[in-house]
């Protein structure tokens, strides 16, 4: 099977979250898990790597933010009512394991599209976890991604959405995700399951401060992201020591995902 | 067994080989040296086994002949993408005993990391190896100490003897061709060398601890980020993605792979502008620990197969296998400070 071949996928619709973040939805039909990605290919410009940030029946969605040649071409012509698109790749997050846990969410700006199908699973099964909370963060109200499902998610988990810095300060929380970390309150600590996914900075500050409130590093999850030119552990361009982030992650428990420094 | 053929019945070995065979040997390229007056040794199709350069090391390694440098994969016709003709023709390479180890490590990524690889696969299968003996060590090899002075994998071996060629045969085709000829057959061990003046050591504690070891840190200014290191090697196999479009149509084009390097810039460069591996020092880091360390721990031998190509042929007189030798000290500095 020749696996670098894309298929043509039409673009079902455009959800705009900001001027530079959309959502698109794909028709696809196939076995996909949240945090997984597929390579989005535009002839003449290349191909980038997209995490699944919504899971339907028929159809994906992927949520590009408008930032290097291939997605500034995709936001150009996505009127062109298809993109060519070629996985899923990766292993993506395993709902399973976080049953009957305690789960928190810890998301910075686009990093909420990988963990947003986990999040509305257990938003939508809130009798599956013991406990659910969601703490994500922006730049500012203008790049609050998903506000609808923020929305409905407070319905039935605890949301902590904090914006970097504005001048309403009357309607939105401000500050660094990781001034909310220790505000977090557990039953049991050991029951606790924390997923984090952002910016590499973030994701570092992030889990110091989870690791300091008490919290093991097994308990942690977080997802990486590399350059990736095929996905498929050939191109090299995503190995840090003897892992490829495309076969191995993005999504690795702690304890191995500390050691992946580069 | 083996078979002593002479130029005339030798050359008549490969003309009945040439229907069906692409052959490829090490060959010299008279004034194509980087520098004046210089020749250059490398891969190319041959004709004649008076081509083949037996006394020397070819610049380049065998990997060119079977992962292309830049290799078409499909063309682009508007929304549909058709992959690239695949040419059945099979292929004959003459290769080194620590080429054949490498070979061994291109199979290790495009074969069993992941998915096979559709376009190594199908050419894989259609290849065939030459070993050609080593009777010294060349300049800069230390295939003893990395154990890849000797691979009994081959389909047939050569060594050359003033005017003839030794050939043992391991393939059955190969060997109703060479019993044709009709030679008399006799007892030949092929060639391998069993010291080099370069010898490495590798630690046996080595540790991705030493990331952060100062070791690295004189390559950040002698290093400058070339690549040949990697183009030269027989075990490096990263590509990158290019995609081409046709002046006279601009809807219609290709996509190309092609070899990429993590010496050079941009390797690790991610939209939005972050890269990893800034310093020099570091990629080279990247690239000693890959080859003798984390190659290793995912397929239990070490990448590097001691042909010393990237020392032959980097500009800043960089050794690699000096930067292996000197792995043991900064990991005593690494346990100490533990």
């Amino acid at each position: 099977m020749n696996n670098y071949i894309p298929f043509s996928s039409d673009i079902l619709d455009v959800i705009k979250h900001t001027d530079i973040e959309f959502t698109f939805r794909m028709s696809y039909k196939g076995n996909v898990k949240p945090g997984q990605f597929f390579e989005v290919s535009i002839p003449k410009f290349g191909e980038a790597p997209i995490s699944v940030s919504g899971i339907g029946k028929n159809y994906i969605d992927l949520t590009i933010r408008k930032v290097g040649r291939v997605t500034n071409e995709v936001f150009e012509h996505y009127i062109s009512d298809t993109f060519m698109l070629r996985g899923p790749y990766g292993n993506g997050f395993d709902v399973d394991i976080y049953k009957g846990k305690e789960l928190v969410v810890i998301a910075g700006g686009t990093g909420l599209s990988p963990v947003r199908g986990v999040i509305d699973y257990f938003a939508n099964h809130k009798d599956e976890v013991a406990g659910m909370t969601l703490i994500v963060g922006f730049k500012s109200p203008e790049d609050i991604l998903f506000k609808e499902d923020l929305e409905r998610w407070q319905k039935t988990i605890d949301v902590v959405l904090t914006v970097d810095s504005t001048d309403d300060t009357k309607n939105y929380r401000t500050g660094f995700v990781t001034e909310y970390i220790p505000e977090l309150k557990f039953n049991n600590k050991d029951n606790a399951n924390v997923i984090v996914v952002g910016p590499p900075v973030m994701m570092n500050f992030s889990v110091k401060c989870i690791l300091n409130i008490g919290i093991k590093e097994e308990q942690i999850w977080v997802s990486h992201e590399r350059k990736m030119c095929c996905g498929l552990g050939k191109c090299g361009h995503c190995r840090i020591n003897d892992t490829y982030i495309c076969l191995d992650g993005p999504v690795f428990n702690y304890t191995v995902g500390k050691t992946l420094i580069d | 067994m083996g078979f002593i053929l002479n130029k005339i019945s030798a050359d008549n070995f490969l003309s009945s080989l040439k229907d069906e065979y692409y052959i490829f040997a090490p060959k010299c390229f008279e004034f194509g040296g980087t520098y004046s007056d210089t020749d250059t040794i490398r891969y190319s199709q041959i004709n004649s086994f008076d081509e083949i350069v037996f006394d020397k090391k070819s610049l380049y390694s065998f990997k060119e002949a079977i992962f292309h440098i830049s290799q078409t994969i499909f063309y682009f016709t508007e929304d549909q993408a058709k992959e690239s003709n695949f040419n059945p023709k099979k292929v004959l390479i003459f290769l080194r005993n620590c080429d054949l180890h490498g070979l061994k490590r291109l199979d290790d990524i495009y074969l069993h990391n992941g998915p096979e690889d559709h376009y190594y696969k199908n050419l894989r299968e259609n290849v065939k190896f030459v070993v050609m003996g080593c009777e010294n060590s060349f300049e800069n090899c230390f295939c003893v100490s990395m154990g890849t002075n000797k691979n009994d994998d081959y389909d047939l071996s050569i060594d050359k003897q003033d005017d003839n060629y030794l050939i043992t045969c391991k393939d059955n085709e190969f060997n109703k061709i060479l019993a044709d000829l009709n030679i008399s057959q006799t007892e030949i061990i092929p060639k391998f060398v069993t010291s080099n003046s370069v010898k490495v050591n590798i630690p046996d504690n080595l540790s991705n601890d030493i990331a952060n070891n100062s070791i690295w840190n004189e390559y950040d200014i002698r290093c400058i980020a070339c690549g040949r290191c990697n183009f030269v090697c027989p075990t490096c196999t990263c590509f990158s993605m290019q995609d081409i479009f046709y002046t006279d149509n601009g809807k219609v084009g290709e996509r190309r792979r092609i070899w990429a390097s993590c010496m050079v810039d941009g390797f690790t460069d991610m939209a939005g502008g972050h890269s990893y591996r800034v310093k020099k020092g570091q990629r080279m880091r990247y690239k000693v620990l890959h080859k003798v360390l984390n190659h290793k721990k995912r397929y239990g031998e070490h990448m590097c197969v001691g042909c010393g190509r990237c020392d032959d042929i980097c500009p800043e007189y960089i050794s690699f296998s000096n930067s292996i030798n000197k792995l043991e000290n900064a990991m005593k500095e690494v346990t100490s400070n533990e």
